[in-house]
């Protein structure tokens, strides 16, 4: 009997701990989505591939004033 | 010979105006400019990410003096607070990863700017800037000189802050999280085990199921019930009606269910059934930002111009502002917005915005000109007659047609279908429950529900989305940018096809002359241009300004025969010009083509060949279309080309010149009345009319990203002898949704015949309502690639 009931206890804990991991990632899906994330599904996908060369470009300069 | 490109831009160097610099040819100052802004800036990685991938700037100066007029910048500013002001920018140029690139390093180059953001599908440049360290006008100007100018028309001065409709995608979301919640709880009880473990939670499990249903149910689903009630109201039977009326039984049916203890429920099934129809909707949301399909007058016209007032000063004007009677300056390049009379002692107007013609008109001084009109060459002076409203051309859009827009002329497919559906579907709900009525009260409420349950058309309405969504992505990658789903239904209609002339099946491109023989030298082309000078020919007029400026010479002697050709001579030399009899030449095949021949000192040289301005395909267009389709040609011009075109084109073809405007726009209207169903083919704002008319309007456009008048469609102009293939694969659409509609009907068969006996249980539904829904989605996805393949 009272394995029985620890095992009820364990469900209750579990399916409320997964379902409230769940609601954390529909709150956040809401919040890209009101940030406008979502406006623009391009552009950041070429821009990711902009920074190694924006710092490349950063170390040429500073490697000219060292020199 | 090797053609060198310009590094900037990428367009063939003519070898006389090279420009080199840092060991890169240039085709020309402006493009070095640039390049020497971005290498002073260390903005040398723009020429990293694509090849020539810059656009050589154009003169702007003082086109955009307005912007130094505070109310107009207020009205383009999307945000404003003491220093801080973000603006967004629509830079039509914006088209690879290099543009991106600059246009997000833009406070290296300009001081003030903080950031500035593109939003490459909208082509759009967002900039945040410090109003005290830099202006926007400055900001403008700065685009400007690297090869980005804003389009900045009176469009942006009314349309403020748009607020982004995001709903669909939240509630996609939230019918996402609902429905894979509940699948994950309803799991244990399909497999129906009369466990003591499960039948301790059951109540736990129903119960969550019960309230991770509401957000779906209440939210995600309320456009359904929103939309049914409308045309309930109205007394159109849409395909929304059985589906609100679905979801809304399930829900109460399995509320009762796990209340009573029954069973349950369909709450899986029904989560399930919103979320894919929501995604129908998202799938079927197809929409080209950057283009826009419904621009009137506006879009093309500047916000402020130059006036000179009372004391001869040169004044900002708002163009709403101006009046009967004033003087305005129209510069270079800069579009007429009123109706006037020239002042100036000459000026020559482009009106390719209104009628597609890209020859410029000369006008002298007293002559009228009319709204719409761009200025080329110096400036000039004009005296307003009609306000911007009161104008000829802006009159037109006063018509009805712009009035009420065009939104639910024609019904949708799905309703079409679910105008029999629903009616069956009730009676065939009610003849059960009456069936079982005499023989158990709650099986026949149970038979009642679960008919309604199961026949809820979501495989039905979830065909036409997924169909008509792929075939405009797929027509999207060849170059047909259709307004929206609807246009694919109405083009697979269309009996009658309508085209417009000038700018349609006609090329504005200049490049249309082309050399063939032996090459000339310099002295032979200074020799011809100067013989072509005096000539008023058509053709010698066309070759003399194909010919590149050449010195001033003076000709001893010069004989014109008409019909025949040109004799002249010069200290360095002849030149004998003209047919091929005149110049005793025989080559192969000539009449077909219209050629000018050259023999310089007695020698033959060659030839100047007059392309057919036509577009390429369009004798084999013309006859594909004509097997199913009226074809109609309607052009503004008078007839010369009657000739040239009856012998081109199908002998069916209909052929009407010298339409106005508002005459093409009634020409469309009779065509309707004889119950016809019209396709407009145009590209200028004298189509606009007719465009609006017609069922279906398309736009021909020689870069999709300068404007064209509102319209359904809008199709490259490289792509125009792709129009047949158009035609067949909307045909071939229709095709593919009818064929899955019986596929979605035979599921609802199926899933009917286990409802009416009364033995629906939830697992068959969780079952069939999914599979339904993904084999009816896969059956038109891989059809309508199969037939966009299938050329």
């Amino acid at each position: 009997m009272l394995r029985k009931l620890k095992g009820m206890g364990v469900i209750y804990i579990l399916i409320t701990v997964s379902i409230f991991v769940a609601v954390i990632f529909l709150f956040a899906f809401i919040k890209a989505v009101r940030s406008g994330q979502y406006d623009d599904d391009y552009t950041p996908s070429v821009r990711m591939l902009f920074d190694d060369e924006l710092v490349k470009s950063n170390l040429k300069k500073s490697d000219k004033k060292t020199n | 010979m090797h053609i060198k490109k310009c590094f900037h831009c990428g367009i063939d160097i003519i070898e006389k105006e090279e420009v080199l610099f840092d060991e890169k040819s240039f085709c020309c100052n402006g493009c070095k400019t640039v390049y020497e802004i971005f290498s002073q800036n260390d903005l040398i990685s723009y020429y990293d990410f694509e090849k020539a991938p810059g656009a050589t700037p154009q003169e702007i100066n003082g086109k955009y003096d307005f912007l130094k007029d505070e109310k107009i910048i207020t009205k383009l500013l999307d945000f404003q607070e003491e220093k801080t002001n973000i603006v967004s920018l629509f830079i039509p140029h914006i088209h690879c990863s290099s543009c991106i690139w600059i246009l997000e390093n833009l406070q290296k180059l300009q001081v003030g700017i903080s950031t500035s953001q593109v939003n490459f599908p909208e082509k759009k440049v967002r900039i945040t800037y410090d109003s005290t360290k830099t202006s926007l006008k400055d900001i403008v100007y700065l685009l400007g000189a690297i090869g980005y100018e804003p389009y900045i028309s009176l469009d942006n001065f009314e349309t403020g802050n748009k607020n982004v409709d995001r709903s669909l995608i939240y509630k996609v979301g939230i019918a996402f999280f609902c429905f894979g919640n509940i699948m994950l709880l309803s799991f244990p009880e399909y497999f129906e085990v009369d466990e003591f473990w499960i039948n301790q939670y059951r109540g736990f499990f129903r119960w969550l199921i019960f309230a991770l249903a509401l957000p779906s149910f209440f939210y995600s689903a309320s456009g359904y019930y929103i939309s049914a009630w409308k045309s309930i109201r109205s007394g159109m039977l849409n395909i929304d009606i059985p589906i609100a009326l679905g979801i809304i039984v399930m829900f109460v049916r399995s509320s009762i269910d796990i209340a009573f203890g029954y069973g349950q429920g369909f709450f899986d099934s029904l989560t399930g059934l919103v979320f894919f129809m929501l995604l129908g909707k998202l799938f079927q949301q197809k929409t080209y930002s950057f283009l826009s399909f419904e621009r009137d007058y506006k879009s093309y016209f500047p916000i402020a111009i130059t006036k000179i007032n009372a004391s001869g000063e040169e004044e900002t004007v708002q163009v709403y502002d101006i009046v009967k009677g004033d003087r305005l300056l129209i510069r270079n390049q800069e579009l007429i917005p009123v109706d006037g009379i020239l002042i100036s002692e000459n000026g020559a107007i482009d009106y390719s915005f209104v009628t597609g013609e890209a020859v410029p008109i000369k006008k002298k001084s007293g002559d009228k000109v009319f709204a719409g009109g761009k200025q080329l060459g110096k400036v000039i002076e004009i005296e307003v007659l009609f306000s911007v409203s009161q104008s000829y051309l802006t009159q037109l859009w006063s018509n009805d047609v712009f009035q009420k827009r065009v939104n639910q002329k024609h019904k949708t497919i799905t309703d079409k279908i679910s105008r029999y559906f629903t009616p069956a579907l009730l009676a065939l709900a009610l003849t059960s429950f009456l069936y079982w009525v005499f023989v158990d009260l709650t099986i026949a409420f149970n038979v009642f529900t679960a008919i309604l349950i199961i026949a809820c058309p979501c495989a039905l309405a979830l065909t036409a989305p997924f169909t008509l969504g792929n075939v405009l992505r797929i027509l999207g990658k060849r170059k047909f940018y259709l307004k929206n789903a609807l246009v694919v239904e109405q083009l697979a209609k269309v009996d009658t096809i309508v085209f417009d002339k000038t700018g349609t099946i006609t090329t504005n491109k200049k490049t249309s002359i082309t050399y063939e023989g032996k090459p000339l030298n310099n002295l032979d082309l200074k020799l011809l241009k100067n013989t072509l000078r005096g000539s008023n020919h058509p053709l010698s007029r066309r070759l003399y300004d194909f010919i590149p400026n050449q010195e001033k010479i003076n000709s001893i002697g010069f004989e014109e025969i008409i019909g025949k050709g040109i004799f002249s001579t010069y200290d360095e030399g002849t030149v004998k010009l003209g047919s091929s009899q005149f110049l005793e030449h025989m080559s192969e095949n000539t009449h077909k083509k219209t050629k000018v021949h050259v023999a310089i000192n007695g020698i033959y040289k060659g030839s100047y060949i007059f392309n057919n301005q036509y577009r390429v395909g369009l004798e084999q267009l013309f006859t594909e279309l004509a097997k199913n389709n009226k074809l109609v040609i309607l052009s503004g011009d008078n007839d010369g080309e009657r000739k040239i075109l009856e012998k081109m084109l199908p002998p069916n073809t209909i052929l009407v010149f010298n339409q106005k405007p508002e005459q093409k726009l009634q020409y469309i209207e009779q065509l309707q009345k004889q119950s016809r169903n019209v396709m407009m083919v145009g590209d200028g704002l004298n189509d606009a009319g007719a465009l609006a008319q017609s069922n279906v309007g398309i736009v021909i456009s020689e870069n999709v990203n300068v404007f064209s008048p509102a319209c359904d469609g809008i199709i490259d102009a490289s792509k125009f002898e792709d129009i047949a293939f158009l035609m067949h694969y909307s045909k071939n659409a229709m095709k593919t949704i009818y064929r899955s509609f019986i596929l979605s009907l035979l599921y609802n068969l199926v899933g009917l015949s286990f409802a009416i006996t009364g033995h629906l249980s939830p697992l068959v539904a969780a079952i069939i309502m999914p599979l339904s829904s993904i084999t009816v989605v896969s059956f038109v996805t891989i059809m309508s690639n199969y037939y966009a393949r299938n050329k």
